[in-house]
């Protein structure tokens, strides 16, 4: 027998203690319920299937998870989606597509800056935000910038050489 | 991850007023204000924090920072680490903070974590971050894994027979170098408490961390002005170049008049299981000439009473040099 609480006005499942929350992901508007233990990188992926973005680690120490918030890129695994009511992210499918790809999507490829992919999501949000914040000239000074975001594959050097090009062309 | 109910506020008071049901402030808090999340959202997701209720501070209106009339400054608790780092008051006045906060983390935590939340970060031993193992800091009483296990990240000043933990910060060593103040709130009022004051050592509660009572919410650290042509700096030696914690850190402040050392501040990291203020190393410089001879003096009076544990004695003359190499830039700068 299904239990009436159970279920929300939707007709879906409730979660038991879920609140409301208000997320505006690449300029579209989601209302939806989470269990507040949700981080905004969960609510990304399993809530709302919006799934580029990646889960290295859940613990802040590789960068997988990289999204913007608000003009500032964080990592979204130490954040809880509650804690973002009507905050703007831009994840991975925000700054392009297949069709239309970002610079730094279109140096990526060009330079050979991933192996396996599963940084790089995560990788091209650092270097998104990168571009608009205060950073050296210098490859050393991308490196430090690009050090929150671990790449198993060792795709380093052009990652580097991927950010510098597109750089020396804006 | 524990369940939880979260809650959110933007006054001061009513924070203050959730927070005073709080048994305690320290380890086992079943209240928990959350500021970036990245100690706290990473520690509850181990299970070694388990509060039932959350209160988020992030809309508080303490995100200035605010120079006051004696050429000062006063960091209000929510602003982040990225932005403090780079304020261009606190670069060009404060150099050894900005250069510490940069040192720290990742550019995405930075721009999480917060100065409030940052004074409060936990040690990363892992014995603590795993409930499988014996910790007197997790759970008092329990025992110490570390003394007999994995021991090379510990702390060699400070330590008792229950903890060895060292205190991972970077920012609160430079706090330390600067003679801070933390302004706290709490339920009977506003109080200020030099920073010298505010960490407390593991003695035989290891799990009591700091002097923050139930309801206590940072609101502001105030930095007095550095004396005139002082210099200051933050070195930090660590396993890879960048996103790791301290093997050893020095923040080093000095002021030189005819040619010798006039006024010096020192405090160390990642050595002491709280952010270690050297006033040995302080006292052996003033009045000396600022000599590699004289900083490794001060260097030996600072690390005078450490104590290794198994596998982290080369922390000892890393530590050393360490604080010889910032003297030696901060004198030369
Ligand atoms: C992978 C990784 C690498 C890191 N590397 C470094 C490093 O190299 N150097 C370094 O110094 N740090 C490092 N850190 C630690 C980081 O600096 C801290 O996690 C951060 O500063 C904590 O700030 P927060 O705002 O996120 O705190 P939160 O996680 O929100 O809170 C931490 C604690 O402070 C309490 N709190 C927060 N604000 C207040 C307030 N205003 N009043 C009272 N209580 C409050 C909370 O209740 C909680 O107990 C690293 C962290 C991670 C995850
Ligand atoms: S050193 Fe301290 S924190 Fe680490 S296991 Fe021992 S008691 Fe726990
Ligand atoms: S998944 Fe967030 S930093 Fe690794
Ligand atoms: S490309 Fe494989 S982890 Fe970076």
């Amino acid at each position: 027998m299904v239990q009436e609480a159970a279920v929300g006005a939707d007709g879906k499942p409730r979660i038991a203690g879920a609140m409301p929350v208000t997320l505006k992901i690449n300029k579209k508007q989601y209302s939806i319920e989470v269990d507040p233990r949700t981080s905004l990188l969960d609510c990304i992926r399993e809530n709302l299937a919006i799934t580029g973005t990646k889960k290295g680690c859940d613990h802040g120490q590789c960068g997988a998870c990289t999204v913007i918030v608000n003009g500032r890129r964080i990592n979204s695994c130490l954040s809880l989606a509650l804690m973002h009511d009507g905050d703007e992210v831009t994840t991975v499918e925000g700054l392009g597509d297949p069709d239309h790809m970002h610079p730094l999507q279109d140096a990526f490829v060009e330079c050979d800056a991933y192996q396996c992919g599963y940084c790089t999501s995560g990788q091209l949000m650092s270097a998104a935000a990168l571009l608009t914040e205060q950073c050296g000239h210098s490859d050393d000074d991308v490196r430090e910038a690009m050090s929150g975001n671990i790449c198993r594959c060792g795709a380093y050097a052009n990652i580097v050489s991927a950010i510098q090009q597109v750089r020396s062309k804006s | 991850m524990k369940q939880f109910t979260y809650t959110k506020t933007s006054e001061i008071n009513s924070a203050v007023q959730e927070g005073s049901a709080n048994k305690t402030a320290q380890q086992g808090a079943e209240i928990r204000f959350i500021a970036g999340g990245t100690t706290m959202l990473d520690l509850m997701k181990l299970m070694v924090e388990t509060p039932n209720k959350l209160i988020d501070i992030n809309h508080l209106p303490l995100d200035k920072i605010e120079t006051t009339s004696g050429g000062g400054v006063k960091v209000g608790a929510m602003v982040r680490n990225s932005d403090l780092a780079h304020h261009p008051y606190i670069k060009s006045h404060y150099q050894v903070l900005s250069e510490a906060l940069l040192s720290g983390a990742s550019p995405q935590l930075r721009n999480m974590a917060t100065t409030g939340g940052n004074l409060l970060q936990r040690t990363r031993c892992v014995y603590f971050r795993d409930t499988e193992f014996a910790c007197n800091k997790r759970e008092p009483g329990s025992g110490c894994a570390a003394i007999d296990g994995d021991n090379r990240m510990m702390a060699v000043l400070g330590t008792s027979d229950k903890c060895i933990a060292s205190n991972p910060s970077d920012m609160n060593v430079a706090l330390m170098a600067l003679e801070a103040t933390i302004h706290i709130t709490g339920k009977d009022g506003d109080r200020e408490i030099p920073i010298s004051q505010f960490y407390t050592l593991p003695g035989n509660s290891p799990d009591v961390e700091n002097v923050l009572k139930p309801g206590d919410l940072i609101t502001h650290v105030s930095i007095q002005p550095m004396p005139p042509g002082s210099n200051s700096t933050y070195l930090k030696l660590r396993d890879r170049a960048s996103y790791e914690f301290a093997l050893a850190s020095a923040a080093v402040i000095t002021q030189v008049k005819d040619g010798k050392i006039a006024h010096a501040r020192v405090a160390l990291g990642a050595v002491g299981t709280i952010p270690w203020r050297s006033p040995e190393a302080e006292s052996v410089l003033v009045g000396t000439a600022p000599t590699a001879e004289n900083f490794r003096k001060a260097a030996d009076a600072a690390l005078k009473d450490a104590k290794p544990q198994t596998h982290n004695k080369f922390k000892i003359e890393l530590s050393k040099r360490c604080l010889t190499h910032a003297l030696k830039l901060v004198t030369t700068a």
